[in-house]
């Protein structure tokens, strides 16, 4: 039930006033209106988390290329090393 | 599609667990909280592949599975009403109740409906203003947002026709009572990446100091697990016992503000029973006096049975990491996902179900 889903944002719709903000959201090929309400300041291109219908978080992209650039260059060494440096980047 | 393939790869997969095999010199037991995450460990076959020293328990991280029986029954007698449209997410449809299960109740002409989003029943209410539209809203910190918004939203246009029938749990209260009990063997948690998303981890870094135990806030994906589990093991073979975050990229310390602050206008916590567990004190959610008039239980007057729970089901152990589901004397025999005794039998989250389609045999490696 926790279960979340990343997905681009192609488009913030303007919203009413007293309706729920949403957005066209992208998952791979598919595209759906997505609520947005809980994550201001949302631009084309970026990424959110979907859950049930809304995004809880938007993705932060400097924070995933760290961490994969940090994964893809540890080496075997550091990785069966217990002395040395943390994981975050 | 980004943000997903990148942590399927097999070779990093494979790195990561020999990395974890080097590292844990003495045998540790750690435990996964999210039922999503322990389908994604035996689904992928990391579970079979971990080094013997480093046993993997699965938590009780199932939001279906933890529903008591008696909330499974107000649900039922909602869901017969002929005034009422029950929606709910579709894992509940099969959960037994002490008599019968929403499935048989929409199958007898109850109008029970799925729906992928509290919004979408909210959206229901809208259409149809004869109909009385009722939301199960069960769930951890993760879904509560979306009811609590469903619900800020039905006040805010009026709608008289649609509740919540509240029974949201929260997970901090669960790793306490398992990281207390005398009899766990449990020495570390994975926490589960998308409760933390929404409320943050500082009550994780609490609880971390306070049990003296190592936590690492950790992703759903193969990459991710292996890699909350490397960092895991690293605090163990160090012996500490910190709140680490492996799931940075969408988990920040404090969480969704916004998120949080929706929560505290619509919900207040509350003690709450656990299915197997008991009652757990300030581990529940239910409406505050504001939205009181949204509550489905008073709305309906609904007043809830007090009824036993098969003997024969042992998910209170099974959620606690005491018993493995492969352990369990009914488990592939008096109960299947066909004919469950219990709700983890049932659950997409659930670790007997998991257990069932996925590990009755040993699995290799297959993370994409």
């Amino acid at each position: 039930m926790c279960l979340g889903i990343p997905g681009r944002i192609v488009e913030v719709a303007s919203s009413l006033s007293d309706q729920l903000e949403t957005a066209t959201v992208a998952f791979g090929g598919l595209k759906r209106p997505i609520c947005v309400a809980l994550v201001p300041d949302l631009r084309p291109g970026d990424y959110v988390l979907v859950h049930a219908g809304i995004a809880i978080e938007k993705i932060d992209e400097k924070q995933a290329a760290e961490m994969l650039a940090y994964l893809q260059a540890i080496s075997d060494g550091e990785l069966s090393e217990l002395t040395q440096g943390e994981m975050s980047p | 599609m980004k943000h997903l393939d990148e942590y399927r790869d097999a070779r990093l997969a494979k790195r990561l667990l020999s990395g974890i095999a080097k590292i844990v010199r003495s045998p540790h037991t750690v435990m996964e909280v999210c039922g999503g995450q322990t389908h994604t460990l035996v689904r992928s076959g990391i579970l079979d592949q971990l080094p013997e020293n480093l046993k993997v328990v699965h938590g009780p991280g199932c939001p279906v599975c933890v529903t008591p029986m008696e909330e499974i029954d107000e649900a039922l007698e909602l869901a017969a009403r002929p005034e009422v449209r029950f929606c709910s997410f579709g894992d509940m449809l099969r959960v037994p109740g002490s008599r019968t299960d929403l499935s048989t109740i929409r199958s007898q002409g109850g109008d029970v409906r799925i729906v992928y989003s509290p919004l979408d029943a909210l959206e229901m209410a809208r259409r149809d203003r004869d109909r009385q539209v009722v939301f199960f809203a069960v769930g951890f910190e993760t879904t509560a947002p979306a009811t609590a918004l469903a619900v800020w939203q039905a006040k805010r246009e009026g709608l008289t026709n649609f509740s919540l029938l509240v029974s949201h749990v929260l997970v901090p209260p669960a790793l306490e009572r398992i990281a207390g009990n005398p009899n766990s063997k449990v020495q570390g948690f994975l926490a589960a990446g998308h409760v933390c998303t929404v409320v943050g981890f500082e009550d994780y870094e609490t609880l971390a100091s306070h049990y003296r135990i190592p936590i690492v806030v950790t992703g759903f994906e193969p990459v991710d697990l292996l890699q909350g589990l490397w960092m895991l093991a690293r605090q163990l073979e160090q012996g500490r016992y910190e709140l680490e975050n492996q799931y940075a990229r969408v988990v920040r310390r404090n969480g969704n503000m916004r998120a949080r602050d929706l929560l505290a206008e619509v919900y207040e916590v509350c003690d709450r029973p656990w299915r197997g567990l008991g009652i757990l004190p300030r581990s529940g959610l239910r409406l505050t006096a504001a939205y009181r008039e949204f509550d489905a239980r008073s709305k309906f007057g609904i007043t809830g049975s007090v009824s036993a729970e098969p003997t024969e089901c042992r998910s209170g152990d099974v959620l606690q990491g005491l018993l493995s589901p492969i352990d369990c004397p009914s488990f592939g025999l008096a109960c299947t996902p066909d004919t469950p005794l219990g709700a983890p039998m049932v659950s997409s989250e659930g670790a007997c179900a998991a257990y069932f389609h996925h590990r009755r045999q040993r699995r290799e490696l297959a993370v994409v």
